[in-house]
């Protein structure tokens, strides 16, 4: 190979070693261009965008992005990528702007008969539920026993309807049930447990649950004042229907035999509840994504 | 060749070329990273930013024991989607305590510079041992261990110690307390005061009660005391949308 053209092409004038030489090709043609395009590729990037640093601040560049902040004031600012956001964020508005012009004019109601509306509604809610609300309430927002309460059928802790749902997302919630195996004795406790039992059809002890009827109503153990003399729950204070074979926290579906749903009835009782933390959106999520989310709950089946 | 001198000269002069190229290189990042420290805007004067305190801060170093930044960045870019799925985008204030900072491009999972409150910490315990019980299509591994791990709290001190020296503004004598006071208020200044760490440490893991077992203080307590700050010290409802945009 190097014997085709040793004579042709000077070298750098190094020796070394005696003997070692260097060549000195020029460099190829659009190699040479290919640098002088991106020296005045730098130039013109330089002017155009924010650059160099220039006393306690840096020069802002030709480029100018105009948005219109939440104050409503129209601006214009040098190019940086959080102008550049305001101004997607308003286009973005403005495109999505007659359908949330709608959800914010229409009542709950209209949204869901609408049918262009609903569809836009059910769309955009499912992607915030999926990132925000399915890793407790679960993808299809069923739910999970002994955690999370089941969004799609009608059984409401705190209220279906568009009102109470759009409060509950709002403010979040907090489920709190007393330990009552400080207040009452062991023996006590199952009776009670025997009588919520009795409240959905499952097989109880019929002596035991009437005893623990005369402690439910009783000022001792005061399960009426939060669960209602009726046992079907107070949706102002967030208790549960005990009388619809629903469960939440007793994980009464899983017992095979009567003993073992009693059993985890009583184990609620006796432990209390503490954990039901339904965390807040009002700071985190943006008021018009909120109404969506309460219309996409509201339509997941149960909604009043 | 005359013109070929000088080149010649350092190409035959190890010791002169290694500086000569370290210079050359050098002169990229002088000229991106040195300005900064001069640019006044560079970090946003905005309310609230603190220290971790030491409960926080034991998280955080657990946080990167189990790298879990392999998987998940803290930095919320200003982009459209980033706002709506994560919220505000990260600010430089935001992180001007972490050392070292946990921004990172490695997205696995969420980003979690916001993470904190929008999940109970229930629910972390539970993902934490077995995120798929909680999220049944998810790749992360499970850290059942941090449950069943007392904290070790035995160089807490060291470790406040050591921010300390690299600027974190933790206090050691009663000069340096009364100025977090001016800076903080007093309840923050209190939390970053490094002789009372333990006590303080203590404290706030039972008040807190993180892990939900009672009976001692696990990693856990410590993981979850640190994802719930996460993102959650400045209030933006305080600042116009575009409050931040000067700074760029
Ligand atoms: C950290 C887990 C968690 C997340 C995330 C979560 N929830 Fe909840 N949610 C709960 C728990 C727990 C309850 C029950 C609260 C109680 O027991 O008092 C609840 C209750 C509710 C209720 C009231 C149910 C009823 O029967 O009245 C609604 C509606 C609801 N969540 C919707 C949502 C939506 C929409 C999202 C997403 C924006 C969401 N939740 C995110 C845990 C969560
Ligand atoms: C201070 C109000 C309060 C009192 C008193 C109270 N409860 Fe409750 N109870 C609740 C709340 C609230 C819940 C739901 C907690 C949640 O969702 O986070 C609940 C849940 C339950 C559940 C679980 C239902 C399910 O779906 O798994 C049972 C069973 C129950 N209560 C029975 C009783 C009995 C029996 C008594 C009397 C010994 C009683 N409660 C007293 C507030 C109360
Ligand atoms: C192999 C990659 C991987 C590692 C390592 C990992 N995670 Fe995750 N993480 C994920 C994925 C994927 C998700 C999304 C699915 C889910 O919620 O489980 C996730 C979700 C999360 C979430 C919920 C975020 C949200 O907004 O929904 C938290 C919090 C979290 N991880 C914390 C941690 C912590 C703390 C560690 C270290 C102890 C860790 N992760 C390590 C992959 C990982």
């Amino acid at each position: 190979m190097s014997e085709q053209k040793p004579q042709t092409v000077p070298t750098t004038g190094h020796v070394w070693d005696g003997d070692l030489q260097e060549y000195n090709n020029p460099l190829p043609v659009w190699w040479v261009y290919t640098f002088y395009a991106t020296v005045i590729f730098a130039l013109v990037y330089w002017t155009i965008y924010p650059s160099w640093p220039f006393g306690k601040g840096w020069i802002g560049g030709v480029s100018k992005i105009s948005y219109v902040n939440s104050e409503g004031e129209a601006k214009t600012h040098s190019w940086n990528t959080r102008a550049l956001l305001l101004a997607d964020m308003n286009k973005a508005a403005i495109a999505q702007k007659p359908y949330f012009d709608k959800v914010e004019a229409m009542s709950y109601e209209e949204i869901a008969k609408d049918p262009e509306m609903s569809g836009f509604v059910i769309s955009a809610g499912k992607t915030l539920f999926a990132d925000n609300c399915a890793p407790c309430h679960q993808a299809g927002g069923q739910g999970m026993i002994g955690f999370f309460p089941d969004l799609t059928d009608d059984d409401w802790l705190y209220g279906g309807s568009y009102e109470k749902i759009h409060e509950t997302l709002m403010g979040g919630r907090r489920g709190y049930m007393p330990a009552f195996s400080e207040v009452l004795v062991g023996t006590e406790i199952d009776q009670l447990a025997n009588f919520v039992a009795s409240l959905s059809g499952i097989g109880h002890d019929t002596a035991k649950a009437a005893a623990g009827k005369v402690l439910f109503h009783g000022d001792a153990a005061g399960c009426h004042a939060c669960h209602g003399s009726d046992a079907r729950g107070r949706q102002d204070m967030g208790t549960p229907n005990l009388t619809d074979n629903i469960w939440l926290w007793a994980n009464v579906p899983a017992a095979d035999t009567d003993e073992g749903k009693v059993a985890a009835i009583r184990g609620v009782i006796a432990s209390g509840l503490n954990r039901g933390v339904m965390p807040a959106w009002s700071g985190r999520l943006l008021p018009e994504q909120i109404k969506v989310l309460t219309v996409y709950v509201h339509e997941l089946g149960g909604g009043q | 060749m005359n013109i070929n001198f000088k080149h010649e000269w350092i190409e035959t002069n190890i010791g002169l070329m290694s500086v000569l190229t370290m210079l050359a290189i050098s002169v990229g990042g002088l000229v991106e990273i040195a300005p900064l420290f001069f640019i006044d805007e560079t970090i946003e004067k905005v309310e609230g930013v603190r220290p971790y305190t030491p409960l926080e801060q034991r998280g955080r170093d657990i946080y990167i024991r189990e790298g879990c930044y392999t998987c998940h960045s803290q930095m919320i870019r200003p982009f459209r989607d980033e706002k709506l799925r994560y919220g505000h985008y990260s600010l430089a204030a935001e992180s001007q305590f972490d050392h070292p900072f946990q921004w990172g491009s490695k997205r696995t999972g969420p980003d979690l510079a916001r993470v904190g409150g929008k999940y109970s910490n229930e629910w972390h315990v539970q993902h934490m041992v077995a995120p798929r019980s909680m999220v049944p299509e998810s790749v992360m591994p499970n850290y059942p261990w941090l449950l069943s791990t007392p904290l070790d709290l035995s160089d807490l001190v060291g470790r406040m110690n050591a921010l300390r020296k690299v600027g974190v503004p933790y206090s050691l004598s009663q000069a340096e307390y009364g100025a977090n006071v001016t800076r903080f208020g007093e309840t923050v200044a209190g939390q970053l005061h490094i002789p009372d760490a333990r006590k303080n440490l203590i404290e706030q893991a039972n008040f807190g009660n993180y892990d939900g077992d009672r009976s001692g203080i696990s990693e856990m307590d410590a993981m979850v005391a640190y994802l719930q700050v996460l993102g959650t010290m400045v209030d933006f409802s305080k600042y116009a949308d575009d409050a931040f945009v000067d700074n760029r």
